[in-house]
């Protein structure tokens, strides 16, 4: 026992005669219990101490993580990558059968819980955002938007129903999602954004008119939430994948250089981690492709079929 | 609930809410209600979850006044319409959220100043009501309860009521300094101050230890409006105390050549950069370089010195924001301190009677060298009684000393409050609840005197029988726990 804890009781026993006026406050004692525990879990688990001092205690440390769209694709090899890294993980997906399929890993890895839910129900999407949280432990580290659809357009076909139901899910639903993040975020000045968006929204192609706008939105947009949440060291990620080997990507022609999810997963995550990365091209070298797929000029572009 | 705030509830969303000092804090869903009616109605809810709430204006206190672990909180700022002003009385009418900054760039063009301002302009009215706030002309004009005249307070059990000194004086007066605990305040009616200038007359008197700094309180005391002294908390022996002291007056009609322009809101900006080259708004990344011991050993040294040159220039005149709102002249400026991982400051503010004050202040400046823990920085007081329940105020002084918090000096940290907590209470002194976030249920009961104490939780035990009001300041000094401090 130090000397000043020493004192510190001597002291307090000195003053046997103020514990008699201890105020009797006991109505709903159950709350008040429960409210003092989460006190003290307040003081020494505050952002403070689930943060790293040093570099080791990051991974010891319980993390947290969302991954909006995660019944198939990059979104469910994440999930499984992230449990692997120990991160408890709440997958999150249309189809509740899907979810039912991503065991955690066997070994030390943290837990997945799921939850169906479909992104274009917004209004729902405050109140399962809390709910969530609070299941994986107050906190939140890491949220990854990785729902999209991008259901075939023929070459002739203006369907305003089918553009409109990309522009709700890609993009509606990642507003949705992010915003009820970055307040968490913000107010943390913790935490990491990923939007899953695509090569496809480099340029307003032939072939997919209304994902290639949703992938832009989603770029244009967490580019602004990057700048916003800037100051309270929020990392804002968009990432940039080409062709991944995935349910979206079956049955395509002309693919080249295609990656397992497992492998974009991968490479997501290291960027994610490192704060170096705003947008991140999976693989890298589509960061070439994209750059002179860029500068390429409208009236040359018009007349290509890339 | 739901971000749209769609009828059903105030607006929500789930956030980390933490004390300005950033060394506590809780996850908790914000409620923002935009009426009295949504208040009520946020209780209502509450209760049947079984949730308590914390209320919450701008979370400008320091320590945990405004944060609720495992509850919800009730943040008041969405209400924030200045719903009338008398140019004739100079009595605003405020919804609880207005700030200091709103109100003051309301009134000022007509010629008007709030009669009491913290050190910054972002509290709300209901927040600096509920917490009692005072201002550097404490000793003159008295607390900010001091200058209110009426408000309205939706208690717990959803009921609206409107209280004064004259209707409901109990309510009034346990209410004002009654840190949240009583009701959710949604209209304060407040008093301001003509003023013939948006400038004030300011001067400094450099002091070499603080009996000398004392006496130049006691010496202008009778014609200064302001009175603040600056403590350089490195002097020690028999430097210790030493420090500036600022005077401050205001003008008299006629003694402004052209009132209308310095009453413009324009006239009254803070400098935008720091020694004409370094934009303030990333100032706060400079000063985290002399965030130690030995930077602030530096800078403190170097302000002295430039103290004393002050001293000997004279009267000076200053707009009244530039000579109130110190704090808000490098924004994030508390961001030096750290800003994750439990990195942050505390401020120990103490008040003590006028009689015993400069022993024990002696003492605690001399202990806290002894300890390693010197404050970044110090400012002395004068403050003067105010009739109200909970009231942190005596006829005597106060001294506030910032200290750095990190992960490895808490536990010391605490230890080192703890001791100073016993001389302030072996001389008499009290607390203040919005700085608090060291103290024990001990050393309230032993500070605050045991009839108005009673008297305030018989009526928190009346109107919130089951104590749907709760914050981490509440449970932590009112809990019956035995200690003088609470540890982290």
């Amino acid at each position: 026992m130090s000397g000043a804890t020493k004192r510190a009781r001597e002291h307090s026993e000195t003053w046997v005669g103020y514990r008699q006026e201890l105020p009797r406050y006991r109505t709903d004692i159950s709350r008040w219990n429960r409210a003092r525990a989460t006190d003290n879990a307040a003081v020494s688990n505050s952002p403070s101490t689930t943060q790293p001092r040093t570099a080791q205690p990051r991974t010891a440390q319980p993390r947290a993580a969302i991954v909006v769209g995660a019944s198939s694709g990059i979104g469910a090899a994440l999930v499984r990558q992230l449990a692997a890294d120990g991160y408890d993980v709440c997958a999150i997906a249309r189809r509740a059968d899907k979810l039912s399929e991503l065991e955690p890993p066997a070994g030390a890895g943290g837990r997945i819980v799921t939850r169906a839910h479909d992104v274009t129900d917004t209004a729902a999407i405050p109140e399962l955002f809390e709910e969530i949280v609070r299941e994986l432990g107050g906190g939140l580290d890491l949220i990854v938007y990785a729902a999209g659809i991008m259901p075939a357009v023929g070459p002739e076909e203006y369907d305003t129903e089918k553009d409109l139901s990309q522009l709700e899910v890609n993009l509606g639903g990642c507003i949705a999602w992010c915003n009820e993040a970055a307040r968490l975020f913000r107010t943390q000045r913790r935490g990491t954004i990923v939007g899953i968006g695509s090569i496809a929204g480099d340029r307003g192609r032939k072939g997919s008119p209304a994902y290639a706008t949703t992938k832009a939105g989603m770029a244009t947009y967490l580019e602004a939430l990057r700048n916003r949440l800037a100051e309270a060291r929020v990392h804002v990620l968009t990432v940039k994948p080409g062709f991944v080997d995935t349910d979206m990507t079956r049955g395509m022609d002309g693919l080249f250089w295609l990656i397992s999810a497992d492998d974009a997963a991968r490479t997501i995550l290291k960027a994610a981690h490192n704060r170096f990365w705003s947008t991140r091209y999976v693989p890298l070298r589509w960061w070439a492709v994209g750059t002179v797929i860029r500068a390429i000029p409208s009236f040359l572009f018009r007349r290509l079929n890339i | 609930m739901g971000a749209e705030g769609n009828g059903r509830g105030p607006r929500s969303s789930y956030e980390y809410v933490e004390g300005w000092g950033m060394a506590v804090g809780a996850h908790a869903r914000v409620l923002r209600p935009r009426s009295a009616e949504e208040v009520a109605r946020a209780f209502a809810t509450a209760r049947g979850e079984g949730t308590s709430i914390g209320l919450r204006g701008s979370g400008c206190s320091y320590g945990d006044a405004s944060v609720n672990a495992g509850g919800h909180v009730l943040d008041v700022t969405r209400m924030n319409r200045v719903l009338a002003f008398d140019p004739e009385t100079g009595v605003a009418d405020l919804e609880s959220g207005v700030t200091i900054e709103q109100l003051w760039k309301h009134i000022l063009p007509l010629g008007f100043w709030p009669k009491v301002v913290s050190g910054t302009m972002f509290p709300t009215v209901a927040g600096a009501t509920a917490m009692n706030i005072h201002g550097k002309n404490n000793f003159k004009v008295g607390t900010f309860g001091d200058c209110v005249q009426e408000f309205d307070i939706v208690l717990p059990s959803g009921e609206l009521r409107t209280c004064s000194r004259t209707s409901e004086p109990d309510l009034f007066h346990a209410a004002i300094g009654g840190f949240g605990m009583l009701g959710c305040m949604t209209r304060v009616r407040l008093e301001t101050k003509r003023v013939h200038s948006g400038e004030i007359e300011v001067r400094g008197v450099s002091a070499h230890d603080l009996a000398e700094m004392m006496q130049v309180f006691e010496d202008e005391k009778a014609s200064a409006d302001y009175l603040v002294g600056w403590i350089d908390c490195f002097g020690a022996e028999e430097n210790a105390g030493r420090g500036l002291v600022h005077v401050a007056r205001y003008l008299a009609p006629g003694d402004d050549p052209q009132p209308e322009k310095t009453l413009r809101v324009a006239h009254q900006e803070l400098p935008a950069n720091i020694l004409g080259v370094i934009p303030k708004s990333e100032m706060w990344r400079f000063l985290r370089l002399f965030n130690n011991d030995l930077g602030w050993r530096f800078v403190c040294g170097v302000k002295h010195q430039l103290g004393r040159l002050e001293g000997m220039r004279g009267w000076y005149r200053q707009p009244h924001a530039a000579f109130n709102f110190l704090l808000d002249y490098v924004p994030n400026w508390k961001f030096a301190y750290g800003r994750t991982g439990g990195r942050g400051l505390i401020q120990y503010q103490s008040f003590l009677p006028k009689e015993t004050a400069l022993d024990a202040y002696r003492e605690m400046l001399a202990l806290c060298h002894a300890r390693g823990h010197v404050s970044y920085l110090g400012v002395l007081k004068r403050h003067r009684p105010d009739p109200f329940w909970m009231t942190h105020a005596c006829d005597g002084w106060s001294l506030a000393l910032d200290f750095k918090v990190t992960p490895e000096n808490r536990a010391s940290l605490w230890e080192t409050c703890d001791e100073l907590t016993r001389i302030v209470l072996d001389a008499g002194g009290k607390f203040y609840f919005a700085k608090d976030l060291v103290l024990g249920h001990l050393a309230m009961l032993r500070a605050f005197p045991t009839e108005q104490r009673e008297a305030f939780l018989a009526l928190k035990r009346r109107l919130d029988p089951d104590a749907l009001l709760q914050t981490n300041l509440w449970r932590r000094v009112f809990a019956p726990d035995e200690c003088l401090t609470a540890r982290p």
